[in-house]
């Protein structure tokens, strides 16, 4: 029998065309190879989110293999000697044991609840990048709407997740949370009763909570996350304004090989800061809290970062309590207002934004071409606003802990918490308002006068002036030089910025074969120098 | 021919001949993305083959590689050999986790600079641009579609025949229902079921028999046990009265100073609470009526209670106010006494509501 010589160089390519015959894909792939993506290091902020997403999947899965979602009471007999022989809920205990009786169970919880801070974090850091560069305008409201809906999902991943140890801390955490279900007008009662399954704490919520957290939640995250990047690559990122760039194409660069590799790269790099926090921080130490008891509390007992601002709002607001005078008498308690409403408006708000702006801008054409924060006062400003009012709630929200580190009266800070939500916004209004208005007008002096050159010229008659660079070549104007108009892109200020500094010769002991170019990045055009620098003239001197 | 081809046709040169053996690969990688819409403008080798830089870069990214390895057999070998139980004091096993941590971090930080080296410094630097045929609508496309829409509808006949859309929807409506039922009817629950809102632990059993003020491990407690200015968290002397069965429960005995006692007795006769007190002793309950904290940290000069979650403020000697901060209501007092044995036992149940407000509060 005559054995066909076996051609293993040929073997991918007959693969290729097999697949190719049967599902037709050579060409949908080609395009998807090919799609073209702008590069700027402010469109990663949103990839943090998503990378830190990937690694909280895989090690959630972890931990529910070693994880016992009940409240059945048992005794401790692990091998974390201070708690032994106290009596404890299941939960708590197995959150022990994954902490200390499962190897290397504490590495990958700690690694769980960093990736879920800095998810959080990287969600909020990409929406104040969205928000500031106008790119949540048409058409991509949907995804806005889609972003600030993740905020809060992931809040409540958050919240359900820390609350599963049900040990002292989160316990008290969801005694809170029982306390805003309550405070709900008509309905309150009954939805905590049905939620916790009767009076507070009960026996089941620990386990609808890890319902909601290790599936529910997730899946909603899933789908949500799965919609926002499809529609991103539907209607291609948007990209900074700049040379060969406009509302109508995309400059950056093809998908693969290289954009794809840095991807991977970015992945490899957040999983690995991700790592490196979950083994050196220590985070959330829930032995040192003790099992929950609803009489023990301590001072200082903060929720995550995310859901502080929610505190500080309940701690600020004032005991207006409203008394409905109708039979027996009905009453809205002061917790109703800065944990249920106030969430609901920030909601409302936040959605409801890219809509408000373009009614008030009259404004319904579509924008691929993000705007800088400085060209968009009013924008800028809104959002300072809108920061202001967050900080002020998060700080107030570890008021008690400012209180005592830099011996403040407790109820100076919340004082100074109230007074500060109500002036600190406006106050940050004006301020970023004047700002940006500020760097406008500078922007457009240096392109109708030139770069500050830090040279002083002495003129004849005894003035001072300041040599200017100017930016554009002699054009028979009267002034000498050209003027340049604004694009919405950055405009140089320094002299090292047009070239006057040649290119850093690289090398770490000793410089690499000759210097090379100054690196061109998409997101930096090269700014070319003047043909000939000799005739450096004053700014000044044409007045 | 694929619709790219005459796509192309019409706005560009015309496509080239894939097939045509004299070009090279990357011009045929340039006619793909032409026919995607995409130009490549700029393409430009950062590090030519063969040169120094180039050595040396390969040899940055295969270092980081080999890092990445060694970090990773660290690793497992830290994972396998190190000890890794607890035990107390300062053993080598408070390093397991952040050894574990420490190599796993190198490990991924050296694979994922690598990638980053590769791509960014080997790899050539290029600019496309890509079309976005913004603005372009495809009015005939929309024209096809809707009107393939309301074809279906008409096909359907809704308007024709209305009693079909209506019994259609007479008919899913309870079906809707039926989906949400079991899951409503199973998780609603009677928030007032043996009036449990308004009662705690406290409540006077079947028989008169009244209920023991005892500590944490369950023991009574005598007048004597507090010292003056001093206060104990105490928890009904029935079964579970200490656990989180009974989370409304806890409250906080105090034993006041004479002054503080008088004053607060006045207080209480105010509110017509004048036999709550049992000689200098009061007795609040722990649960803030804030959010539902143990309002817990107790200021013997002032006779302030601060419930640490939101700082809300009692003040013991005027029936425990609420003097600042958010909590609108003051902390329900316990009615005490005590018993033939000399142990404290509470006269009643509370005779305000408990913990955190809600709408029917009367």
């Amino acid at each position: 029998m005559k054995r066909r010589k076996f051609d293993l160089a040929a073997t991918p390519g007959k693969a290729a065309v097999g697949v190719d015959d049967r599902f037709a894909v050579a060409t949908p792939l080609r395009k998807l190879l090919n799609k073209v993506f702008p590069d700027h290091w402010s469109f990663l902020l949103g990839e943090i989110a998503l990378f830190s997403f990937v690694v909280l999947l895989l090690t959630g899965v972890f931990l529910t293999f070693f994880f016992e979602p009940a409240m059945t009471e048992v005794v401790y007999d692990g091998s974390y000697a201070p708690l032994q022989g106290t009596p404890m809920s299941a939960a708590y205990a197995s959150s022990l044991d994954i902490s200390f009786d499962v190897r290397g169970g504490l590495v990958m919880r700690q690694m769980h609840h960093w990736a879920a801070l800095l998810f959080m974090a990287a969600i909020v850091v990409h929406m104040l990048r969205v928000f500031f560069t106008g790119a949540f305008r048409k058409p991509r409201e949907t995804n806005w709407i889609i972003g600030s809906l993740l905020f809060w999902v992931g809040f409540l991943a958050g919240f359900t997740g820390y609350s599963l140890p049900d040990d002292g801390l989160s316990g008290t955490g969801l005694r809170i949370a029982s306390a805003i279900m309550l405070s709900i007008p008509v309905i309150g009662s009954w939805v905590t009763s049905s939620i916790f399954g009767g009076e507070f704490p009960g026996t089941i919520i620990i386990s609808r909570f890890f319902i909601a957290h290790v599936l529910l939640i997730p899946g909603l995250l899933v789908a949500l996350i799965s919609v926002h990047l499809g529609l991103v690559f539907k209607q291609k990122h948007t990209q900074w304004p700049g040379p060969g760039r406009t509302n109508n194409n995309v400059v950056g660069e093809r998908m693969f090989p290289r954009y794809a590799l840095k991807q991977g790269g970015f992945f490899m790099v957040v999983f690995g800061v991700i790592a490196l926090m979950g083994g050196l921080f220590q985070i959330n130490p829930i032995w040192l809290f003790g099992p929950y008891e609803a009489w023990v509390v301590s001072a200082a007992s903060q929720p995550d970062w995310y859901v502080m601002f929610l505190d500080g709002s309940t701690r600020l607001m004032p005991a207006w309590e409203i008394n409905i005078p109708i039979g027996d008498g009905y009453v809205i308690p002061p917790l109703f207002w800065p944990t249920v409403v106030l969430p609901g408006i920030l909601v409302g708000l936040s959605t409801m934004y890219p809509f408000l702006e373009a009614r008030q801008l009259k404004d319904r054409k579509s924008h691929n071409l993000l705007e800088r924060p400085r060209d968009a006062p009013a924008r800028t400003a809104v959002g300072a606003m809108a920061v202001a009012f967050y900080v002020v709630l998060t700080l107030s929200g570890a008021n008690d802990v400012i209180a005592d580190k830099f011996q403040i009266s407790l109820n100076a800070m919340t004082w100074a918490g109230r007074i500060g939500l109500l002036v600190a916004p406006p106050l940050a209004y004006y301020v970023t308002y004047r700002l940006c208005l500020g760097l406008q007008q500078h922007d457009r002096e240096v392109l109708a006068h030139g770069v500050e050159t830090g040279i002083i010229r002495r003129l004849p008659d005894g003035r001072f002036v300041e040599v200017h660079q100017p930016l554009s070549a002699a054009n028979g104007h009267a002034d000498g030089h050209g003027q340049l108009d604004y694009v919405g892109w950055v405009v140089p200020k320094k002299m090292n910025r047009l070239g006057a500094l040649g290119p850093a010769i690289r090398g770490f002991f000793y410089p690499i074969e000759k210097p090379v170019e100054a690196p061109v990045s998409p997101g930096h055009p090269p700014v070319e120098p003047r043909p000939e620098r000799e005739e450096v003239g004053s700014g000044e001197s044409r007045h | 021919m694929s619709p790219h081809t005459e796509h192309q046709a019409s706005q560009g040169p015309a496509p080239l001949d894939v097939n045509d053996p004299k070009l090279t690969r990357f011009d045929i990688v340039r006619e793909g993305a032409r026919r995607d819409d995409i130009e490549i403008v700029h393409y430009e080798p950062q590090v030519l083959p063969g040169t120094k830089a180039e050595r040396r870069l390969t040899r940055v990214v295969a270092g980081f590689f080999l890092i990445t390895g060694l970090a990773a057999t660290a690793f497992l070998a830290i994972y396998i050999w190190w000890p890794w139980q607890y035990e107390a004091g300062r053993g080598g096993d408070k390093f397991y986790t952040p050894l574990l941590g420490f190599t796993l971090g190198v490990a991924l930080l050296a694979v994922g600079f690598g990638i980053l080296t590769w791509g960014k410094k080997l790899l050539p630097k290029e600019v496309s641009i890509q079309d976005r045929h913004e603005g372009q609508v495809d009015s005939e496309g929309r024209t096809i579609t809707g009107q393939t829409m309301l074809y279906m509808a008409d096909e359907l006949g809704v308007k024709r025949r209305p009693l079909l859309g209506i019994s259609l929807l007479a008919g899913l409506a309870p079906v809707a229902a039926v989906a949400a039922a079991p899951l409503v009817g199973g998780l609603i629950s009677q928030p007032h079921k043996n009036n449990q809102m308004f009662t705690t632990g406290f409540a006077t059993a079947e028989g008169g028999q009244r209920i023991r003020l005892v500590r944490e491990d369950g023991r009574p407690i005598r007048p004597a046990d507090i010292s003056t200015g001093g206060q104990l968290t105490v928890f009904p002397g029935i079964d579970h009265g200490v656990s989180n069965k009974h989370a409304d429960s806890p409250t906080l005995l105090i034993h006041l100073r004479d002054s503080d006692a008088q004053e607060s007795r006045r207080a209480n006769e105010r509110i017509g609470h004048g036999d709550y007190m049992w000689g200098n002793y009061a007795a609040f309950s722990k649960i803030c009526t804030h959010a539902g904290c143990p309002a817990s940290l107790y200021e013997q000069q002032t006779n302030r209670l601060l419930c640490p979650c939101h700082q809300s403020q009692f003040l013991i000697t005027d029936n425990a106010r609420p003097v600042f901060g958010p909590a609108s209501r003051r902390l329900p007092q316990l009615p005490i006494e005590v018993d033939s044995e000399g142990f404290f036992v509470a006269k009643s149940d509370y005779t305000e509501t408990v913990g955190p407000d809600f709408w029917e509060r009367p």
